[in-house]
């Protein structure tokens, strides 16, 4: 299976029902931060451009807040992509974003604890 | 014994490329009681009929099968075919082998097997035949128009130029519809009210054309030509044929705080009220949920300042039952709910409105008199932002719907225009996903507006509006710009998705017209027969089968009148014959048909059996009446002692085509 297939059946996006209408980017608090945006991981998956995603930095910068889903009117769900994207690097024999260990010294003491059990799942396979 | 005809049709290469018809005319050639079997390339040709109709003569044919396409498309030829040769009409049966065989299969084999095995069906069908005479039954020749809007009253006035009766039922107090609370039309930018009211005046005032406004349809009997329509005209508390329309009640009226629904809740009317200035019929209406007389018994303002005396508290509403030989849907739409797109702030502020509403705001009968100020203090508004494709075009039905709603990228297009044309201190941006104009000059109506009156037409949907220190904070994606905007506007727009008017389903189930799964009404064939229902005799006209425009809404309007036109100008129309009949003797008198028949078509008698050793018995028993029975067959299913049968589709015929194919 490729990455195309893989991030597919893993994150059940099917990148088809996109009509590109931008509102998932237009809605991304994270925009700023990213190179690629959520309407462009759509069109990546839907092109064969996965692994480009992959080496992106952006994908950690997603904030998982579930905007780009709740407002989709065609229900495509990008944040599922990219959060598959980030398990599919992840997954890869020592391609941690970030070690558990170092998750501590970067917290804020308001940071709700919901974010730094998502934090250690998003950057880390032992999280 | 029949003497049974087999003409099997290659349909060009649509059949003959996947099905052998020379074997399928050989292998039924020897089934029994057929004595003729050919085959020909198109039976539906001249040629190919006036091959039938020779076999016909030739070998004295008591039965015909046509193995080639469905009976839907060519079982009214083939049976004229026979019937001009002497044969009995229902003497004819199709075995479809095109839709049902060989389009589906790839296999030649087995496509060919199942031809004969389908024609075999056939065969076994037509040696049970019966020759049937269809009766005929009159035409009533009046037309019942159902919605006032521009569709319904274009429908009417061009039947009643035909010369004959119309009634047009409306459920609010004037006809009108939607077109009156519209400001201007594109792509001329001529003004709605401008060709629209003359109409109004015409369908008043035409001798043909009764208008029964206020009014509601609760039940619709018959059938095509012979309908019974019961229709509610709700008491306005206004005697219609006193009340001048002078107005003076809706002034003096003490209830003044009650939403106008004309202008869409932006300002207040009375608890009686014209909805406005060119109403047909211009008669006041008391809003029983808000007048103070009906509720408390105390007031009576209006009744003591009309000098026609035509208050009345004590109406009640009126029963009207009438005869029509046709019924035309005109239902038209409604703007959807923007509740589940609260992103776009729409309860959060009152600078938020839909284009409908943004109609209302620039019309100069409107709330402001024309003059576009925000609603929320009144100022003139700097930076508009437009959102296209709000509920169209979703996925799934929880928000929105699937469907593109046709008329919005124009009448934002028009509406951006209109303000930068009078507002030249204005930005206005229109957020699309596309922008479809297609149609007689409406892209070069989209392109004036990118070109000469400078609006932003930025590819991406919104995001989401915040409404923050008076101004509205709109975030957005330029996606072809590659850009994040975030832009400070006065108002933003909803272009609102729209969708059938809530009335329709319910009318719907009393016409038995059938609808799709977005409640608007489904047409009889889509490009063939776009103006008629699938039940005979009930027509659509407008935006209750499908978003439509103007332009389009009124051509449609006018192609559902002609239809109705040949319709009511026949004396007669020729009933099927393949109604259901009862055995009386088998019938148990349980009332099951009757319950279950969607036509009202079964009734119940008592009538006297001859007993045992010369006694009478009174037993009750199911009739039919054939005029209104439409052969669906449910009674057929529903009785329990077998009783009940369909001429044409007898149980005893569907069975021998059971078992020929299962031979």
């Amino acid at each position: 299976m490729n990455w195309t297939e893989t991030i597919e059946r893993i994150s059940g996006v099917n990148p088809r029902k996109c009509m590109k209408c931008g509102k998932c980017t237009a809605t991304c608090p994270a925009y700023e931060e990213m190179e690629y945006h959520p309407h462009q991981f759509v069109d990546m998956l839907s092109s064969g451009r996965v692994e480009e995603l992959m080496g992106s930095r952006g994908i950690y910068m997603c904030l998982s807040c579930f905007a780009c889903v709740e407002r989709c009117p065609r229900n495509v769900e990008p944040a599922a992509l990219i959060e598959a994207v980030r398990t599919a690097v992840l997954r890869q024999q020592g391609a941690n974003h970030m070690k558990a260990d170092a998750v501590p010294a970067l917290l804020e003491e308001e940071l709700p604890q919901q974010a730094i059990t998502s934090a250690l799942r998003k950057y880390s396979k032992g999280g | 014994m029949q003497r049974i005809g087999v003409f099997v049709c290659w349909c060009g290469s649509n059949i003959a490329a996947t099905v052998d018809v020379k074997q399928v005319a050989e292998a039924l050639g020897k089934e029994p009681g057929v004595v003729f079997s050919t085959d020909y390339q198109y039976m539906c040709s001249q040629s190919g009929q006036e091959m039938i109709q020779e076999a016909i003569r030739e070998h004295r044919l008591t039965g015909v099968v046509i193995c080639s396409c469905s009976p839907r498309m060519h079982e009214a030829t083939f049976r004229k075919t026979c019937q001009k040769a002497g044969l009995n009409p229902y003497m004819v049966e199709i075995a479809n082998i095109r839709e049902q065989c060989s389009w589906i299969h790839k296999d030649k084999i087995t496509a060919t097997e199942k031809a004969v095995i389908l024609g075999r069906a056939a065969i076994a069908k037509v040696h049970l035949n019966a020759p049937l005479t269809a009766g005929t039954s009159p035409v009533v020749k009046r037309a019942l128009v159902i919605g006032g809007g521009i569709a319904g009253i274009q429908t009417a006035l061009d039947i009643a130029d035909a010369g004959f009766p119309v009634d047009i039922v409306e459920k609010k107090p004037t006809i009108g519809g939607k077109m009156t609370q519209i400001d201007k039309t594109f792509p001329t930018l001529d003004c709605a009210a401008c060709i629209l009211t003359p109409k109004m005046v015409d369908a008043a005032q035409n001798e043909n054309i009764d208008i029964i406004s206020y009014a509601q349809v609760e039940k619709v009997q018959g059938f095509v030509g012979n309908f019974s329509v019961t229709i509610r005209k709700k008491a306005r508390y206004v005697d219609e044929t006193k009340c001048t329309g002078c107005g003076l009640c809706t002034e003096k009226c003490p209830q003044k705080k009650i939403p106008n629904e004309f202008n869409l809740g932006l300002d207040n009317r009375r608890a009686i009220y014209i909805p406005f200035a060119q109403a047909t019929p211009k008669v006041a209406t008391i809003d029983p949920n808000y007048c103070t007389m009906l509720k408390t018994g105390k007031c009576g303002v209006c009744s003591k300042v009309c000098t026609a005396g035509a208050i009345n508290y004590k109406q009640e509403d009126e029963i009207i039952t009438r005869e029509y030989g046709a019924i035309v849907v005109a239902t038209g739409f409604e703007p959807i709910s923007m509740e589940p797109f609260d992103e776009f702030a729409y309860s959060q502020s009152p600078d938020v409105v839909t284009s409908l509403e943004l109609e209302r705001l620039m019309n100069a009968a409107g709330p402001t008199g024309g003059t576009l100020l925000r609603p929320s203090d009144g100022a003139h508004p700097h930076t508009l932002v437009f959102v296209q494709c709000v509920g169209s075009r979703c996925d799934g039905a929880q928000k929105g719907k699937s469907y593109c709603s046709k008329i919005c990228c124009m009448y934002t297009a028009k509406h951006a225009m209109l303000i930068r044309e009078k507002y030249p201190d204005t930005e206005v941006y229109v957020f699309y996903i596309d922008v479809r104009t297609p149609g007689k000059n409406f892209d070069e109506f989209y392109r004036r507006a990118v070109e000469e009156y400078g609006v932003h037409y930025i590819k991406g949907m919104v995001g989401k509006v915040t409404p923050q220190d008076g101004k509205l904070k709109v975030q957005a994606s330029d996606l072809l710009g590659g850009r994040q905007m975030h832009i400070d506007a006065d108002m933003v727009v909803l272009a609102a998705a729209i969708e059938p008017d809530k009335s329709a389903r319910p009318l719907a189930t009393m016409l038995t017209a059938s609808m799709d799964t977005n409640d608007f009404f489904t047409e009889a064939h889509p490009k063939l027969r776009p103006v008629e229902s699938p039940t005979a005799g009930i027509f659509l006209s407008g935006a209750c089968q499908g978003p439509k425009d103007i332009p389009e809404t009124v051509a449609q309007a006018g192609a559902a009148a002609s239809k109705v036109i040949g319709l009511l100008s026949k004396n007669s129309l020729t009933c099927n014959p393949c109604t259901a009949k009862p055995d009386e003797l088998m019938c148990n008198g349980c009332s099951s048909c009757e319950k279950v028949c969607p036509y009202g078509a079964i009734t119940y008698v008592d009538k006297p059996f001859r007993g045992p050793n010369r006694t009478t018995l009174t037993r009750r028993v199911a009739q039919v009446n054939p005029a209104v029975c439409q052969g669906c067959g449910a009674c057929t299913v529903a009785c329990p002692s077998g009783a009940m049968d369909l001429q044409g589709f007898s149980n005893k015929q569907i069975l021998a085509e059971v078992d020929a194919i299962c031979r």
